[in-house]
């Protein structure tokens, strides 16, 4: 079964550039007598692949225990996804008992939960694309104005830092913070307003998952965008000088076009990764005052299987998950290559 | 002219702006330490926000008067140290072999281990398995599940791929094989990318929580990640309402948290200035298409 799925993900995943051998070769080298019709290859490819593994067997022994751990830890829980249309007994088989075929999927399709924590999940995907994904850019943009290098690395090294908080930190802060007695209500009495007991109000929830999302990841996402900002050509900016470029237009058609690629890149993958919203974050922010904003589909998930123990049942839902965030990727990517011509692979 | 001044006024402005990330980013932690020394009556008037008022070290020496804080933090360091360890090998021996060009096969092994980084069993399965294999209630559900990471992977395999194949070659002539290269060639050529996973997994391993939360139920097993977890969510995931609609804060006072809190950032609070261009340097590498 594993084998089965990577190789059939192996056309989709590998790498043109520099994977040497084109896919379809593998099981021609393995039975050693098809008729070729691709150009020569190197001698060492034409030898059998028994001979070449006995003469460097230990290169191939480092893959061994690296390749039992995927099979054991990636690719059975793969194949585990199989209770989703079978009946899970606990302390039967973990692949399940018997048959019964779509009845799982059919109940969260039918179940009005599961759409509002999907709708829930998609609510705060598109927020944080919207809100979280542009905020390093502008970050980044401000950083590369900054003529005085120890004041930059000053700010690049403060911003990076909430990057290796723990999220049990992390929401531990958010909590101190915003409790009735912390900083952000006392800064709202002190303007006159009423304290706000934030967690328990559903309808602050999204505003506490982004902005600590943004707290969180906005100077760590500059990294990417500043060293492309490093890699645009000087030249460019003398020309637009010379033209009467003011700073402004040149941060407009020669900075932003410069890290465009970079944005693309990151864009795809995080519509590739849209639905799995930080589900720790959201597992240790939210409570049942706030379920009708904060609860998502993964953690709806946590609940139906490892609380209410619906094992195929959640199942249903997390493969239902997973296979939407496969074809986003999978879409976003394919977008990418044919609009801009760059892709992840 | 005009421009200069322009640019100038644009500078100053951000400048200040750039003042207040740096205020706003370290605000919280100024706050929890401020909090961490202060008195309980202080923290409940909402007066703490920067500077610790009615100053007192008591609180340090409640939290670390517990003995279950200090287990559950030694737990920490042993799965840490533990679960780098393991992670460092797995990934230097994988990729190590995928980065030889000579390797037969070696799209169909990148792939094996890409695919998983699109699609994964999930949560349920993924239990059931820990479950089944009886690692669950053991430090092995802490330190194996999560032991390779896809993205580390792929850092050092082109890292491993930059690296001068003669010296290899050359090795290979004098007679080592390529356990000898490994050793003896390559890891010593490689001290700077693997400085930079160990950090990475280091960080990853010491900040985790949510595999204790679902495969520990022994408390004296618990990392120090699920005993502060377990103080600062205490009410919000009972299913019981109203005990939920008081206020989080009610259950373990503000203080004890804030030490708590302190107590388990204080190590990479104080490594990070250190090592923080590591990790940049790891993106770096990462970001290169492979």
């Amino acid at each position: 079964m594993p084998t089965r799925v990577a190789t059939h993900t192996h056309e989709e995943v590998h790498d043109p550039v520099t994977t040497s051998s084109p896919p379809q070769e593998l099981p021609a080298v393995a039975e050693g007598t098809r008729p070729r019709t691709s150009p020569p290859r190197r001698t060492s490819r034409r030898r059998p692949l028994g001979r070449d593994i006995r003469k460097d067997w230990r290169l191939y022994s480092l893959l061994v225990i690296p390749l039992v751990y995927l099979l054991i830890f990636k690719y059975i829980p793969m194949a585990g996804n199989i209770i989703a249309f079978r009946r899970f007994r606990a302390g039967g088989s973990m692949f399940g008992d018997e048959w019964v075929g779509l009845r799982y999927v059919q109940k969260f399709l039918e179940d009005p939960a599961f759409w509002k924590v999907f709708s829930n999940t998609a609510i705060l995907g598109v927020l944080s694309l919207i809100i979280v994904f542009p905020m390093p850019i502008i970050l980044a943009l401000l950083l590369n104005e900054v003529r005085k290098t120890w004041f930059k690395r000053f700010v690049q090294t403060v911003s990076y830092l909430p990057h290796f908080m723990s999220i049990v930190i992390v929401v531990g802060m958010v909590m101190q913070l915003v409790s009735l007695n912390g900083t952000v209500n006392s800064v709202i009495t002190a303007l006159g307003g009423d304290p706000v007991n934030f967690i328990a109000q559903a309808g602050w929830f999204r505003t506490l998952y982004i902005s600590s999302e943004v707290w969180q990841t906005v100077g760590w996402g500059t990294i990417l965008y500043l060293a492309a900002l490093t890699q645009v050509d000087t030249q460019l900016y003398e020309a637009s000088r010379i033209d009467g470029a003011n700073r402004l237009q040149q941060t407009w058609h020669v900075t932003l076009p410069g890290i465009t690629p970079t944005m693309i890149t990151l864009l795809i993958l995080n519509i590739g990764t849209f639905l799995s919203v930080g589900f720790e974050k959201i597992l240790l922010l939210y409570n049942p005052l706030t379920y009708d904003t904060a609860d998502v589909i993964a953690t709806y998930l946590f609940r139906v299987g490892l609380v209410s123990n619906n094992f195929s049942y959640a199942t249903a839902i997390g493969l239902f998950e997973a296979i939407i965030g496969l074809v986003l990727v999978l879409g976003a990517n394919a977008l990418s290559r044919r609009v801009v011509g760059s892709s992840l692979w | 002219m005009r421009e200069s001044r322009s640019y100038r006024t644009f500078t100053v402005l951000n400048t200040i702006f750039l003042l207040g990330v740096v205020f706003l980013t370290m605000y919280p932690f100024l706050n929890i330490i401020a909090q961490s020394l202060s008195s309980e009556a202080a923290i409940m008037a909402g007066r703490v926000t920067l500077f610790p008022i009615g100053f007192t070290t008591e609180t340090y020496e409640v939290v670390m008067s517990d003995r279950l804080f200090w287990v559950n933090y030694k737990n920490t360091v042993v799965y840490t140290v533990v679960a780098t360890a393991i992670s460092l090998v797995l990934t230097t021996m994988y990729a190590y072999a995928i980065s030889r060009m000579r390797l037969r096969g070696r799209g169909l092994f990148i792939g094996i281990a890409v695919f998983t980084m699109f699609f994964n069993g999930g949560l349920i399965p993924n239990y059931i398995l820990i479950n089944s294999l009886n690692m669950d209630n053991s430090i092995w559900a802490i330190v194996i599940p999560n032991a390779v990471s896809i993205f580390n992977l792929l850092v050092m395999k082109a890292f491993f791929e930059n690296l001068p194949l003669e010296l290899e070659e050359a090795a290979a002539i004098d007679g080592l094989t390529t356990y000898g290269i490994l050793l003896r060639i390559v890891i010593p050529l490689s001290k700077a990318i693997l400085a930079t996973m160990l950090l990475f997994y280091a960080v990853s391993h010491w900040n985790s929580w949510f595999q204790a939360f679902i495969y520990l139920s022994d408390k004296e097993l618990f990392p120090v990640t699920m005993y502060l977890r377990n103080m600062i969510a205490g009410t919000s995931q009972t299913s019981d309402v109203a005990a939920a609609s008081a206020d989080a804060q009610n259950n373990v006072s503000s203080n004890i948290k804030a030490v708590t809190m302190v107590l388990t950032v204080l190590p990479i609070l104080c490594v990070y200035p250190f090592i923080q261009r590591y990790f940049v340097s790891g993106v770096m590498l990462g970001s290169v298409k492979q």
